[in-house]
């Protein structure tokens, strides 16, 4: 028995262990930077608490912060208010939540969490009461899905493998990326139908193929912008989720934000990858802000275990385009930062796309 | 074979869930929005079980979730994981019963006895709890597990029967294998859907003593391929549910002696049957938990199997349904539905 438990632990380490593929620079030059300032002790938690793995945040229309972050006895929503200060917690022990991954909020100021633990999706009203559920989680009877080895099982229309993010076009129709053990986005009607999909169990680096789909954002033309990271590539996919071009030189992949308003702005994560490997904090990082059209505007950030860098940004939240909230993974920790103006450009750069 | 594989899985989908049967009527009916209520630091989660009791209070047994192992020294023991609401007549939270209870991890059903004794069916400990109107634990059925081998060897199919009886007959005593449901007799003996594992309905009397088993793996008379829902007339007729492939509820006496059969349409995951001169039957058609665009709705049927009306369908909007696995119907036109898919209890009224 303790042996079963000690090689199950063991093979859990050895999948930790296994290093995360060597990072790329981004290929793209001549980018100006974006000055910006860290606002200090943003989060004010209630004594007492912490908060852990911050892989998620979001911000309402009345400015709220919301970060559903991984904590114990398991993950956590927490609710805070414009200035930072704490509200309360909304799902407490909800079946829906065991390992955070991220948290979107809708133009009805709906909370919506992505759950890769439960292989749940969940629509919370602005009360905190659940009004939708998308996915199951495995029943726990004879604890048999502790660990899923082999190859990917067939995806299927209504469930998922490990999602990784919801978003909504303004019709309200619902994508979701999904994720580690599926690699595939899926549209359903705001009802909760299933509508069609992009991609499947396998990985694939064809264009409308995805090799861990992280991170996803819907436009207002309705395009679904697809942070896919072990492919080191965004894609934008049409409404029906037909690939439109993919951008190739900014990065890994990591996660992805779109600004609101009628001048929507993109912004891509280069994230540092986990585990600080000698060298990464060098070349990866900054977070790059684009037009819809994929001409680059500039970067900012780098890594760092103190303020204002960040480590291994998991989730931008954008909605004003120049306040831009991030959630670390590796330093529990929230920060907001106020964007300036970057250094005028002599010329055009943009992402590298291709058809 | 390789290629024909989706072939045959699709045809035994078909099988499994055929399309709603044909020249049924159906039924007008509402779904209030927000029928029961909670604090703000209680979810429901998976609605395995609802139930009234005679004063109208409503009872879920649902799978909130997060059963814990913790490491012994030598093995390891698993807690929690469902809990046990009351609400009242109006649908407000009243009060928590068995919080922590040791009998508690995987909820599958719970009902509500002539006197409004309180019993629970939970497929993971394997255990009845019969608890009084106070919620004080009153009689036990089963007992859980000591502790849990993982990862687990995988559970033979169907489990062997004892002293040469048939598989899936169980064991002549109050050991379950993922039991699904519990019904009473005018003498208040005890039935015990039995279950998914096993395949058998046992018998105890009102004080818990093991009567008899019937019923075995097949699909013969009195066999049953998963027993999932089980409901007993003031005369002592006994109606199981049969899923799995069988997609019928069979009839027995009180004895346990086969008396006759009618179809089901579908998946039969959940029945009721209405109290007074004239009862009837709502036997659900639960789509599975993974597909919302097939089957879902349910049915209103004479003792005889006459489909008399049907409503709803599989979804996550009020009016649809999430696969069902318990339908309380005491008030024979304000039912309350609890749903597996949308975490949720309906309070349906029929029009």
């Amino acid at each position: 028995m303790t042996r079963h438990l000690a090689s199950a632990c063991a093979a859990a380490l050895l999948l930790i262990a296994v290093p995360v593929s060597a990072q790329n620079k981004a290929s793209v030059t001549g980018v100006p930077e974006i000055p910006f300032t860290s606002v200090p002790n943003f989060l004010k938690l209630p004594p007492g608490e912490y908060l852990g793995e911050s892989v998620a945040v979001a911000t309402n229309s009345k400015g709220y912060i919301y970060v559903y972050h991984r904590s114990a006895p398991t993950t956590k929503l927490w609710e805070f208010d414009a200035n930072g200060n704490f509200r309360r917690e909304i799902g407490k022990g909800y079946y829906g939540f065991e390992f955070a991954h991220s948290v979107r909020i809708d133009k009805d100021d709906n909370i919506w969490t992505v759950d890769e633990g439960t292989n749940m999706v969940t629509k919370f009203s602005p009360q905190g009461k659940v009004l939708m559920v998308l996915g199951r989680r495995d029943p726990p009877l004879g604890f048999a899905a502790a660990t899923r080895t082999g190859p990917n099982p067939p995806d299927q229309n209504y469930t998922f493998c490990r999602p990784t993010d919801v978003g909504w076009d303004p019709q309200g129709n619902i994508f979701v990326s999904d994720g580690y053990c599926n690699n595939r986005v899926v549209k359903y009607s705001p009802e909760g139908r299933f509508l069609a999909k992009a991609g499947s169990e396998k990985n694939g680096k064809a264009l409308g193929e995805f090799f861990l789909p992280h991170g996803m954002q819907v436009d207002g033309n309705g395009h679904v912008w697809v942070a896919d990271r072990t492919n080191f590539r965004y894609q934008e996919l049409d409404n029906n989720l037909k690939p439109i071009r993919e951008f190739t030189n900014i990065g890994v992949g990591w996660t992805i934000c779109i600004s609101q308003g009628p001048h929507q702005y993109v912004f891509a994560s280069n994230s540092n990858p986990n585990g600080n490997a000698p060298g990464t904090w060098d070349i990866t990082g900054e977070i790059y802000k684009m037009e819809l059209d994929g001409t680059i505007i500039g970067r900012f950030g780098k890594p760092g275990k103190v303020t204002p860098g960040f480590q291994v940004v998991h989730m931008m939240d954008c909605r004003n385009p120049n306040e831009i909230i991030l959630g670390e993974i590796e330093s529990w920790r929230v920060q907001k930062y106020i964007l300036g103006q970057p250094q005028a450009s002599n010329s055009t750069i943009k992402a590298a796309a291709a058809q | 074979m390789k290629r024909f594989l989706p072939l045959l899985l699709a045809a035994a989908c078909l099988a499994y869930f055929p399309a709603a049967a044909q020249n049924v009527p159906d039924i007008q009916f509402d779904s209030a929005a927000n029928a029961l209520t909670t604090p703000d630091d209680i979810y429901l989660g998976e609605v395995s079980g609802v139930a009234t009791d005679s004063k109208g209070n409503v009872y879920v047994y649902t799978r909130t979730g997060h059963p814990t192992i913790s490491l012994g020294g030598a093995r390891a023991f698993a807690h929690g994981g469902s809990r046990l609401f009351q609400f009242d007549r109006n649908g407000r939270y009243t009060r928590e019963i068995g919080k922590d209870l040791y009998g508690f991890m995987f909820a599958q059903q719970v009902r509500v006895d002539k006197d409004d004794n309180i019993w629970t069916v939970d497929q993971m400990t394997n255990m009845i709890v019969k608890f009084d109107p106070q919620g004080r634990v009153a009689l036990l059925l089963g007992r859980k597990a000591e502790a849990n081998p993982i990862p687990t060897p995988p559970p033979p199919a169907v489990p062997p029967g004892v002293q040469g009886a048939p598989p899936g007959s169980g064991q002549p005593r109050d050991i379950f294998d993922r039991p699904t449901d519990i019904a009473f007799d005018a003498q208040g003996n005890i039935f015990v859907a039995d279950g998914q594992g096993n395949a058998r309905v046992a018998k105890f009397t009102k004080d818990g003593v093991f009567v008899k088993s019937f019923g075995s793996k097949g699909n013969g008379d009195g066999q049953f391929d998963v027993v999932r829902s089980i409901a007993i007339t003031a005369q002592g007729d006994v109606y199981v549910a049969d899923g799995g492939n069988n997609h019928r509820i069979e009839v027995f006496d009180t004895n346990g002696t086969y008396k006759r059969q009618f179809p089901a349409v579908g998946n039969p995951q959940a029945i009721c049957l209405t109290t007074g001169a004239n009862p009837i039957l709502y036997v659900s058609n639960s789509n599975p938990p993974n597909n919302i665009d097939t089957a879902g709705e349910i049915y209103k049927m004479d003792l005889n199997g006459k489909l008399l009306g049907k409503f709803g369908r599989a979804g996550k909007m009020l009016k649809e349904f999430g696969t069902v696995n318990a339908i309380d119907c005491r008030n024979p036109n304000q039912l309350y539905v609890g749903e597996i898919g949308n975490l949720r209890v309906q309070k349906i009224t029929l029009r």
